[in-house]
C-alpha cells in the first residue's frame, strides 16, 4: 500500500492520512465477525462481495466511459463455477448432483469435470469471466462499435446469456439454479466458522481489488483510460490500439464480476439465472452512480450503500422500492452525476469555506 | 418442413417483424435524431396496450352495445396518449441531458421502472386481456393445414400503415424536412432558424406514439401486464443496430430479417436456441458490416 | 484538501459497518412468550410471482384469523409475520433464514415456484423448522422439514393423463414454461405414454413470460395431435390460449389440458379463450363439499366479490389448519414433535377430508378434472373415487421412493 499512496501526486504532510484511515476502515472490517451477530455479517459480506464488482464497473464505466448493462453476465459465470464446485462437494464418488438426477443426465457431464477439484474452480472462477469478457469486448469493438451501441449490445448479452442458463436444465439447474450446497472443503457448509471464513476471504479480496485499482487509475493506464473515454480516435492517432485495450479494461471488469460472483454465492447459498439477467446487471450500475463515478471509493460506498437500502426498504416497502430506484436513478443522473462523492466534496468545502476550491 | 408448415412459418415471422417494426421505428427516428436510446420504449409500448384495455373497460360501461368497436377507438388514442406521454419525458428529461447519451439511457431506464411501478398502481399487478374484436376473430384458411389468422393479418396492414405514416411524415411535410435537417447537421440546422428543440420533443413524441401503436396491436395477441414491453425491447434494440440508423430501409429490413430468422430457427430448434442464435449471428454480421445493413454515411469524427 | 475529502468517505464508509450490526441484528424476544405465537408468511408480494402468491397468502391471513376469532391454538394467539420473497430465489432463502432465527417462528407457510422451494429447503433443513407448501409440484424431493400439501404427480398429472388416452386420444403434444416443474413433469408424461400405448408428437418449451406461441401452435397443428398438454405459467398462458383460438384449434380438435391454470389465471387469460379446455386439481370453487360454500363466501367478502378461489388458495389455507391441528396433537410448537404427529391429524378441508401421510409428507387428496366454462369456471367432468396416496417420486422417472419410516430416501 506505500508504493500505491507514493503514486499519488498529494501534499506531502497528507501522505500518511488516506493510508491510516484505510487501514482502519480495513481492520473494522475485518474484525466485524466480532462485533457482528451472523445474519447481519453474512449479509454485509454479500454486499462486500458485491463492491468487488462495483469497482471493476467503475473502471470500466466511470474512468473508461464504456458502459456496460451485462456485468450480471460475468457475476454469473463465476458465481455457477463456484457453486459448480460446491455441488461436487459432499457427493460419493459416482453419484451425481441432485437436479441432473431428475433432469435423466445419467454421467457427469463433460464441463463439470474440472469442479471436482479445489484449485482448479479457484483459478477458473476469475480467469473464465475475464476471457469471455475478452472475448466478447474483442468481437464488438472491433466492429468500432461504441457508446450506447456497446450498452445494448451488453444488455442483449444478459438476455441471451440467461435464457441459455434457464433453458440448460441438465447442466445450470433451470431456472431454480444451483442451491443446496453442503460443505466445502471438508467443512460443513453451513457452520458458523465456515461463514466467517468466507467473509474474511470476501474482506481479503476486496482489499487487494481496491488496492490494485486505485493503483492503476493513478498510473499511466489510469490516463489512458480516460483518454479512451473523452477521445478514441486520438488515442488511435497516437499509435495505441483502442480495441485491444479496451477489450483489456472490459476483461478486468469481467475478472471483478466473476471474483464478486464466486464470493458472493458461497455466503448467499444459491445462484440463479435471475441474477445474471437484465434487470439485475443494470442495478449494479447504479451502485457506481450513486456512490460517484470515477472514484474507486465512490463505486465501494455505492454498492454497500445501495445494495442496503434494497435490502430493507424492497422488504418494508415492496411497492416503494421500485418508485424509488427509479427516482434514483433519474436524480443521480440529472442532479447529481458524480454521486455521493460529489456530495461529499461539496459538504467538505462548504465546511471548509476559505480558499479556493480544490480541482479534482 | 412441409410446404404447409413453411407458409405458416414465413408469415409467423412476418408477423412477428410487424410489430418489432413498429417499435423500432420510433426507436430508430429518435436515435437517428438525437444519437438518445429511451429504455422507457417500452414501457410507452405498454401504455398503449393499456390504453387498449381501458377503451375496452369504457365501452363496456358506457356503450355495452357498442363494445366490438373500442378496439377502433383505441387505436388512435393510444398513439396519442403514448405521443403524450413521449413529448413530456422529451421535456422533462432527455432535454436536460443532451449529448450525454449514456446518462440519458440510465435516467429514462428509471422512468421505466417508475412507469411499471405507475401502472401496478392503476390497473393492478395481475395481466389483463383485451376481447379480439369479433371482426377479427378466425382466420383465412388456405387448405386444410394452414390459417393465417385475421388479427395477424391486421397487425401486419398496421405495420405497414405506420411506415407509409413515417415515410409520408419524414418526406412529405416540413415537419419531416425539419426534422432531416437536424439529423443531418445540427448546428447548421439551428443557424437557418428551425427551433431544433421544438424539432427534437416532436420526434420524440412520433416516435413514443409509434410505441404506443405498437401496444395497441400486441394486446390483440398477447395479454397486457406492467413490464409486457420489457419482452420487446431488447429485440427492437437489435433491429435498429442490425438496421443502422439513418434510413428507414435499414429499419424494415433488420426488423424482417430478425423475425423470419426467429421463426425459421425456432421452428427447427427451440424458442431458447433461436434467441440465443439470432444474438450471435447479429454479432458476427455487425463484424463484417459494423454500422449495420444501411448505414448513414457521414464524415464526421470526434 | 483531497485528505479530508477522502477521509470523511472511509468515515462514512466505516459507520456504515458499523450501522449495519443494531439495525440487522433486530430484536431477539422470546417468540412463544405473552400468549402468542409467531408464524412466518413468507410469499411473493412483488415481481412476476404476486400475481399468483399474493391470493395465497390471504387465504393463510384468513385461515389463521379464523383461528384467532375462535381462541387460537392451545390458548395462544397466532401471530402471522409477513415477508416479501420478491419472486427471486435468493431472497427467498434470506427471508426464511430471517424469520427463523430473528423472528423465532414456529413454522412457516410459503412459496409458490418449486425454484423458490429449493432455494429455502437448505435454510429449514439446517435450521430443523417446518415449511409448509401448498402449490402442486414435480415431487423428487424428499425433505424432513417440508409438508407438501399440493399435489404430487401422481394426483394431478398422471390420472389426467390417464383421463386422455381413455376419452381424448393418443397423440399428445407437450407443451410448458422452461422451468424444472414441466420438464420433470414431461418426462412423467413420456414415461407413462410410453407404458400405456400412447404416443408423443411434439415436446416444446417457452421461457417464462414469452408472449410469441406462433411457431409452437404451427408446430403443434403439423403435427397432428389429438391432445395437448400443457405446462405452462403464468401470463404466458394468455398469449397461448388466445393463439392457439386464432389459428383454428378448437377444443373438438384438439383440447388442452392444463396443469398450471386455475380459476385465478382463467380470469386472466379471458374464459371466452379456455372454454371448453381443461384442466387437473385438487380442487375448484365449484367443488361441492359442505365445508366450501363457507370457505367461498368468507373468501369474497374479506377480499373482493370478484377474487375467485383456486386449488393452491385452497391448499394455503388448509395448511394453517392442518398445522394447528398437528400443534395440538403435539401439544408443542416445537417443529420436530409438530412434525411427528403430522400423519395422526385430519382436516374438513373445502376439498373434502385430508391427511397427511407420514410416510413422505405429501397429502392423501381427491384428484379432479374440470372442464372450463364460459364464466371461467370449472365444470368437473371427473374424479377419484376416494383419497389418492401420494407419490412423489414416479415410478414412470424414479426408482427411488421417500419414506420416512425407513430413514427418507430409499431405493423402491
Amino acid at each position: 500500500m506505500a508504493t500505491v499512496a507514493a503514486a499519488v501526486p498529494v501534499p506531502r504532510a497528507a501522505r500518511g492520512a488516506p493510508l491510516l484511515l484505510a487501514a482502519l476502515a480495513l481492520a473494522l472490517a475485518a474484525a466485524a465477525p466480532l462485533y457482528l451477530s451472523q445474519t447481519p455479517l453474512n449479509l454485509l459480506g454479500q454486499f462486500l462481495a458485491l463492491a468487488i464488482l462495483a469497482i471493476g464497473l467503475d473502471l470500466i464505466w466511470g474512468y473508461a466511459g464504456i458502459l456496460s448493462l451485462g456485468q450480471g453476465v460475468f457475476f454469473g459465470i463465476g458465481g455457477y463455477l463456484m457453486a459448480m464446485y460446491l455441488k461436487m462437494q459432499g457427493l460419493q464418488p459416482g453419484q451425481l448432483p441432485d437436479f441432473m438426477t431428475w433432469s435423466g443426465v445419467t454421467s457427469l457431464p463433460l464441463v463439470w469435470h474440472p469442479f471436482e477439484s479445489f484449485p482448479l474452480t479457484l483459478l477458473l472462477v476469475f480467469t473464465l469471466p475475464a476471457l469471455f469478457a475478452y472475448a466478447f469486448g474483442a468481437l464488438v469493438f472491433r466492429s468500432r462499435i461504441r457508446g450506447v451501441y456497446f450498452s445494448i449490445m451488453t444488455q442483449a448479452l444478459a438476455v441471451a446469456v440467461s435464457t441459455l442458463f434457464v433453458d440448460q436444465q441438465q447442466l445450470t439447474g433451470g431456472s431454480s439454479g444451483l442451491t443446496g450446497f453442503q460443505s466445502i472443503l471438508g467443512h460443513s457448509f453451513y457452520a458458523n466458522a465456515t461463514q466467517i471464513a468466507f467473509y474474511e476471504v470476501t474482506v481479503v479480496v476486496l482489499a487487494a481489488v481496491f488496492a490494485v485499482a486505485w493503483y492503476l487509475t493513478r498510473s499511466h493506464f489510469g490516463v489512458l483510460l480516460r483518454a479512451v473515454r473523452d477521445g478514441e480516435n486520438r488515442l488511435r492517432f497516437f499509435g495505441y490500439n483502442p480495441t485491444v485495450f479496451k477489450a483489456f479494461v472490459f476483461a478486468l471488469a469481467g475478472l471483478c464480476a466473476g471474483l464478486a460472483g464466486a464470493l458472493y454465492v458461497p455466503q448467499n447459498g444459491i445462484i440463479a439465472p435471475g441474477m445474471l439477467g437484465v434487470v439485475p446487471s443494470i442495478e449494479m450500475v447504479i451502485w457506481v452512480a450513486v456512490g460517484g463515478r470515477g472514484t474507486i471509493v465512490g463505486a465501494l460506498i455505492g454498492a454497500l450503500v445501495v445494495s442496503y437500502a434494497k435490502y430493507y426498504l424492497s422488504s418494508a416497502y415492496p411497492d416503494f422500492w421500485l418508485f424509488l430506484v427509479g427516482t434514483l436513478f433519474v436524480v443521480v443522473v440529472l442532479f447529481f452525476p458524480r454521486g455521493l462523492m460529489g456530495l461529499a466534496e461539496l459538504a467538505g468545502r462548504a465546511l471548509r469555506r476559505r480558499g479556493p476550491p480544490s480541482e479534482t | 418442413m412441409d410446404a404447409a408448415a413453411a407458409v405458416s412459418q414465413l408469415f409467423n415471422g412476418l408477423s412477428t417483424a410487424s410489430i418489432l417494426l413498429m417499435m423500432a421505428l420510433g426507436l430508430a427516428v429518435i436515435f437517428g435524431l438525437m444519437g438518445v436510446i429511451n429504455m422507457a420504449h417500452g414501457e410507452l409500448m405498454t401504455l398503449g396496450a393499456y390504453m387498449a384495455y381501458s377503451c375496452q373497460l369504457l365501452f363496456a360501461h358506457l356503450a355495452p352495445a357498442a363494445g366490438g368497436w373500442s378496439y377502433l377507438l383505441a387505436l388512435p388514442l393510444s398513439f396519442a396518449v403514448s405521443a403524450l406521454l413521449g413529448w413530456a419525458i422529451e421535456v422533462a428529461l432527455v432535454r436536460h441531458l443532451y449529448g450525454r447519451p449514456l446518462e440519458t439511457l440510465l435516467a429514462t431506464w428509471g422512468l421505466s421502472l417508475i412507469l411499471q411501478q405507475s401502472f401496478r398502481e392503476v390497473f393492478g399487478s395481475n395481466n389483463v386481456f383485451v376481447s379480439t374484436p369479433g371482426a377479427l376473430t378466425g382466420g383465412v384458411a388456405i387448405g386444410s393445414s394452414i390459417q393465417l389468422p385475421y388479427v395477424r393479418l391486421f397487425i401486419l396492414a398496421l405495420a405497414a400503415l405506420a411506415l407509409v405514416g413515417v415515410f409520408l411524415f419524414l418526406y412529405r411535410t416540413r415537419n419531416g424536412l425539419m426534422i432531416r435537417s437536424v439529423m443531418q447537421n445540427r448546428p447548421m440546422a439551428a443557424s437557418c432558424g428551425i427551433n431544433t428543440r421544438r424539432i427534437d420533443a416532436l420526434t420524440f413524441a412520433f416516435g413514443s406514439g409509434l410505441a404506443g401503436l405498437a401496444g395497441c396491436a400486441l394486446a390483440l395477441i398477447g395479454s397486457v401486464g406492467p413490464t409486457t414491453g420489457q419482452n420487446y425491447i431488447v429485440d427492437s434494440f437489435m433491429v435498429v443496430v442490425l438496421g443502422g440508423v439513418g434510413q428507414l430501409l435499414g429499419t424494415v429490413v433488420g426488423a424482417f430479417s430478425i423475425g423470419e430468422a426467429h421463426a425459421l430457427i425456432e421452428y427447427f430448434t427451440s424458442s431458447t436456441a433461436a434467441k440465443v442464435a439470432v444474438f450471435t449471428l447479429i454479432i458476427l454480421f455487425l463484424q463484417a458490416r459494423p454500422a449495420g445493413l444501411f448505414p448513414s454515411v457521414s464524415r464526421a469524427l470526434d | 484538501m483531497k485528505v479530508s475529502r477522502r477521509g470523511f468517505i472511509k468515515g462514512v464508509m466505516a459507520t456504515g459497518a458499523t450501522a449495519l450490526g443494531p439495525t440487522l441484528v433486530g430484536k431477539t424476544s422470546e417468540a412463544w412468550a405473552k400468549g402468542t405465537v409467531k408464524v412466518g408468511i413468507l410469499h411473493s408480494l412483488s415481481g412476476t410471482m404476486a400475481i399468483s402468491e399474493i391470493p395465497v397468502k390471504n387465504a393463510e391471513l384468513m385461515a389463521i384469523e379464523e383461528i384467532n376469532a375462535a381462541g387460537g391454538v392451545m390458548g395462544r394467539r397466532i401471530e402471522p409475520v409477513v415477508v416479501d420473497g420478491a419472486s427471486d430465489w435468493p431472497t427467498f432463502a434470506q427471508k426464511a433464514r430471517e424469520l427463523i432465527t430473528r423472528d423465532h417462528v414456529a413454522t412457516v407457510f410459503g412459496c409458490w415456484t418449486s425454484a423458490s422451494r429449493k432455494a429455502v429447503k437448505p435454510v429449514f433443513e439446517r435450521y430443523n423448522n417446518l415449511l409448509w407448501y401448498p402449490v402442486q409440484y414435480e415431487g423428487n424431493e424428499c425433505s424432513p422439514n417440508i409438508i407438501y400439501t399440493g399435489a404430487c404427480p401422481n394426483q394431478q398429472i398422471e390420472p389426467a393423463v390417464s383421463w386422455l388416452l381413455k376419452n381424448k386420444g393418443k397423440k399428445f403434444f407437450l407443451v410448458g414454461s422452461d422451468y424444472v416443474f414441466p420438464r420433470t413433469a414431461n418426462a412423467i408424461i413420456k414415461g407413462q405414454l410410453k407404458a400405456m400405448g400412447g404416443t408423443l408428437v411434439g415436446e416444446e418449451y417457452a421461457p417464462l413470460g414469452h408472449m410469441e406461441f406462433a411457431t409452437i401452435v404451427n408446430k403443434i397443428r403439423q403435427s397432428g395431435a389429438d391432445v395437448v398438454f400443457s405446462t405452462i405459467n403464468g401470463d404466458s398462458n394468455v398469449a397461448f390460449y388466445k393463439q392457439y383460438a386464432a389459428a383454428g384449434l378448437t377444443p373438438e380438435k384438439a383440447p388442452i389440458m392444463a396443469v398450471s391454470v386455475a380459476e385465478v389465471e382463467v380470469q386472466g387469460i379471458g374464459p371466452q379463450y379456455c372454454k371448453g379446455h381443461y384442466a387437473s386439481w385438487n380442487y375448484f370453487e365449484t367443488t361441492k363439499t359442505p365445508t366450501n360454500p363457507k370457505f367461498v363466501a368468507e373468501f369474497k367478502k374479506r377480499y373482493g366479490h370478484s377474487q375467485v378461489t383456486d386449488d393452491p388458495i385452497e391448499h394455503g389455507y388448509l395448511n394453517v389448519y392442518l398445522w394447528k391441528l398437528a400443534a395440538e396433537k403435539a401439544r408443542s410448537f416445537h417443529p420436530p414433535k409438530v412434525r411427528a404427529v403430522v400423519g395422526k391429524v385430519s382436516f374438513d378441508a373445502p376439498q373434502g377430508k385430508v391427511h397427511v401421510d407420514p410416510a413422505n409428507q405429501n397429502m392423501y387428496q381427491v384428484v379432479r378434472i374440470g372442464e372450463i366454462t364460459g364464466s371461467g369456471m370449472f365444470r368437473e367432468v371427473w374424479k377419484t373415487d376416494g383419497l389418492v396416496k401420494p407419490e412423489p417420486y414416479s415410478p414412470y422417472i424414479s426408482d427411488m421412493m421417500c419414506d420416512w419410516a425407513r430413514g427418507g430416501l430409499v431405493k423402491r
